[in-house]
């Protein structure tokens, strides 16, 4: 430890001297120049990105105020609007799918990594990486024409008997009632959320798999030789070193569920209330409510979905940060250049 | 004095008596889901039976184990079981979305018609012999073209910089396209659709689509080629300096050639997220129902966006269209991916 700190001031004034001798000035340096300018064009685009959301936004954000976070409605041409509703939908409906994604991944993860081995393991990795690939428009099809009519049996059982959760609750719902009408369970938060958590799995999981994967070895036979079962090691071994990564791979799944958009806009109908209640018919998200509303927008609307969306992309922003430095935190130490 | 004969002990993972166990449960588990919708009936349909027959099924698993186990491998079998029950899951359930969609569309991909003509003359109603997705796939491969030309130079030689260069400003651009990967590809098209379309008054068209497909998928590129460039062993950059090479050559003739495989394989997986991608072509392309052949003179579909609209109609052939289309866009990802990871293995068996 010491010795590593004694070194390093030293250490690059040393290297530098010598790439200056190495330069022999022409092909190099343009070289390097190339390599900055094209750094400089890549941060200059995604300066412009930001910066125009920020300035565009302005405008509703001055008008709105500290309302902009209270208010539930979107009526940008009254001035009257607020993402206090969208954010909540937006952030419900990623639990739910974080809930439901992060068992699957887990088990996804612990079987390609622990259990799984030769073409099986091969496959299923090419497998888990190609469900992360299948396009959105596709998943929201299946949720919308086969899923939504399957699972509103089970909304329907758990609001039946679940309905002592404030969560669970259904409006208009009658347990005793055999011919209430199922339409109260369709296009909820609740079916959005199964379909996020499918597509959001394939990302948490591959995030696991490597971390599971690099357990130290030693103590995985260590925990062998002590006698113990396969689920003993994974249990002692594998999870806890790989909380980290465990963590940081589900908040990255938190980031993307938060994210998507059409998938979720083909599912829901969209409210401009808080809707706590993840069974019933209708929710929002963020996403979905600039798809809806962008076409018919004026200025002040551009303008009001533009501050939306710059709240979507620090919100992302910061979860995804978070999940950068859980993940980069958990490796430390474990990798070593050849 | 003679030792007790010693008895082998079978370590294997899976053991027969296992296997048994493990199908009988599942036999058991089954029948008594089927019995309880077919009598008791709670709750219908396929969801619900799959989760109370995965429950049932661990719980007699569990029974049936403990009968010649004790209490630590009892658990690890159930825990085996258990994982190896939601990996079946997954992959069922991926399994079932592909091919729900493929068989859906499979109706209209039969009909030539469906790849040689567009929409424009076809009536709600028409039968499926009439009318097809040609322009949707000539949007989406001159989208897919233009933002690959502007995203691949573009990406790579960032990812280059990140990898060969070092100090204050790589670390800045590195943490800035970190960020800019966690950008919602809908606030992409919304900021195309607010400054190229509003602004600076291009017309909703492929360009401004490619345009926002490529703010897209410039950060998920340069991600992929950095982690990609970044695994080139340090001993080979190393060698090519020590030899007098300058940093130009090395990353020319050692690092390149080196990751080249591996970069092919980043640039193929992020174009099959950019095909993919619905939300930013919603905003910025518009819709129309012609083959547009110039992507810089007003609307021009793309296969999801032109899934995205034929879904919503209320007439069953324009959806089974969409179907179609769903699935050729789906059969163009799984060949891109498969490319993808043939080009990706290459690099391993050397």
């Amino acid at each position: 430890m010491t010795a590593s700190t004694q070194v390093r001031p030293t250490a690059p004034d040393v290297a530098e001297q010598r790439r200056e001798l190495a330069l022999p000035g022409g092909a190099d340096r343009v070289f390097r120049l190339v390599l900055r300018s094209m750094g400089a064009v890549v941060l200059a685009i995604m300066a412009v990105v930001g910066l125009f959301l920020a300035v565009r936004a302005g405008l509703a954000l001055r008008k709105a105020g500290g309302d902009f976070l209270t208010t539930e409605a979107w009526e940008p041409d009254d001035e009257n609007f607020g993402v206090a509703a969208v954010l909540i939908g937006t952030v419900l409906i990623a639990l739910v799918a974080i809930s439901l994604a992060v068992p699957l991944a887990t088990g996804m993860a612990l079987y390609i990594s622990e259990y799984a081995t030769g073409w099986r393991k091969r496959l299923l990795v090419t497998l888990v990486d190609l469900m992360a690939a299948v396009p959105s428009v596709v998943y929201g099809l299946w949720g919308v024409n086969f899923l939504q009519p399957h699972v509103v049996g089970l909304s329907r059982w758990l609001a039946t008997y679940g309905s002592w959760i404030p969560l669970l609750e259904v409006d208009g719902y009658d347990p005793g009632d055999p011919l209430s009408p199922q339409t109260v369970f369709t296009s909820s938060t609740f079916i959005a959320g199964i379909v996020v958590a499918l597509m959001v799995t394939p990302i948490i999981s591959s995030i696991m798999r490597e971390v599971f994967s690099q357990a130290p070895v030693g103590e995985r036979e260590g925990a062998y030789a002590l006698g113990g079962t396969r689920w003993g090691m994974i249990r002692t071994v594998v999870l806890p070193f790989g909380r980290g990564g465990m963590i940081g791979g589900t908040m990255l799944g938190l980031g993307r569920a938060m994210g998507e958009t059409i998938a979720i806009y083909m599912i829901i109908s969209p409210v401009f209330v808080i809707q706590p209640h993840i069974l019933e018919n209708g929710a929002s998200s963020i996403s979905s409510l600039i798809a809806l509303k962008y076409g018919a927008a004026g200025k002040v609307g551009i303008s009001a979905l533009m501050a939306a969306g710059l709240t979507l992309f620090v919100v992302t922003l910061a979860v995804n940060f978070g999940a950068s430095m859980i993940i980069a935190r958990s490796r430390s130490g474990a990798q070593s250049e050849v | 004095m003679s030792l007790p004969a010693e008895v082998r002990r079978d370590t294997r993972a899976g053991r027969a008596r296992d296997r048994i166990a493990e199908t009988a449960s599942l036999a058991a588990a089954v029948g008594l889901t089927w019995i309880v919708f077919a009598w008791i009936a709670p709750f219908d349909g396929p969801i619900g039976f799959v989760v109370l027959g995965y429950v049932l099924f661990l719980a007699l698993y569990a029974t049936l184990v403990s009968l010649d186990e004790r209490g630590p491998a009892v658990r690890d079998r159930l825990a085996a079981v258990a994982i190896r029950g939601l990996a079946y899951l997954v992959v069922g359930t991926l399994v079932g979305i592909v091919g729900y969609t493929i068989w859906s569309g499979l109706r209209s991909l039969l009909h030539l018609n469906f790849f040689t003509q567009d929409l424009a003359v076809t009536q709600q109603l028409d039968p499926l012999s009439v009318g097809g997705i040609l322009h949707a796939v000539v949007g989406t491969l001159e989208q897919i073209a233009m933002a690959l030309a502007v995203v691949l130079p573009l990406g790579v030689v960032c990812a280059v910089f990140l990898t060969e260069t070092r100090g204050a400003f790589t670390r800045f651009v590195r943490t800035v396209v970190e960020a800019m990967t966690a950008l919602p590809s809908i606030v992409a098209g919304l900021f195309v659709y607010a400054s190229l379309i509003l602004t600076v008054g291009v017309p909703s068209s492929g360009f401004a689509a490619s345009m926002a497909i490529s703010v897209m998928m410039l950060p998920i590129i340069i991600r992929a080629a950095d982690v990609v460039l970044r695994v080139v062993p340090g001993s080979l950059r190393e060698a090519s300096l020590a030899l007098g090479a300058s940093s130009w050559r090395t990353t020319w003739h050692v690092v390149l050639p080196t990751a080249r495989s591996g970069l092919a394989t980043a640039v193929i997986l992020g174009t099959a997220r950019g095909l993919g991608e619905t939300s930013p072509v919603l905003i910025t392309a518009g819709f129309t129902t012609n083959l547009a052949l110039n992507p810089f003179d007003g609307p021009q579909v793309s296969l999801p966006l032109v899934t995205f609209n034929l879904i919503r109609s209320p007439y069953e052939g324009m959806v089974t269209r969409g179907y179609g289309a769903a699935a050729v866009l789906m059969v163009v990802v799984v060949v891109l991916f498969v490319i993808g990871r043939l080009v990706g293995r290459t690099r391993k068996g050397k």
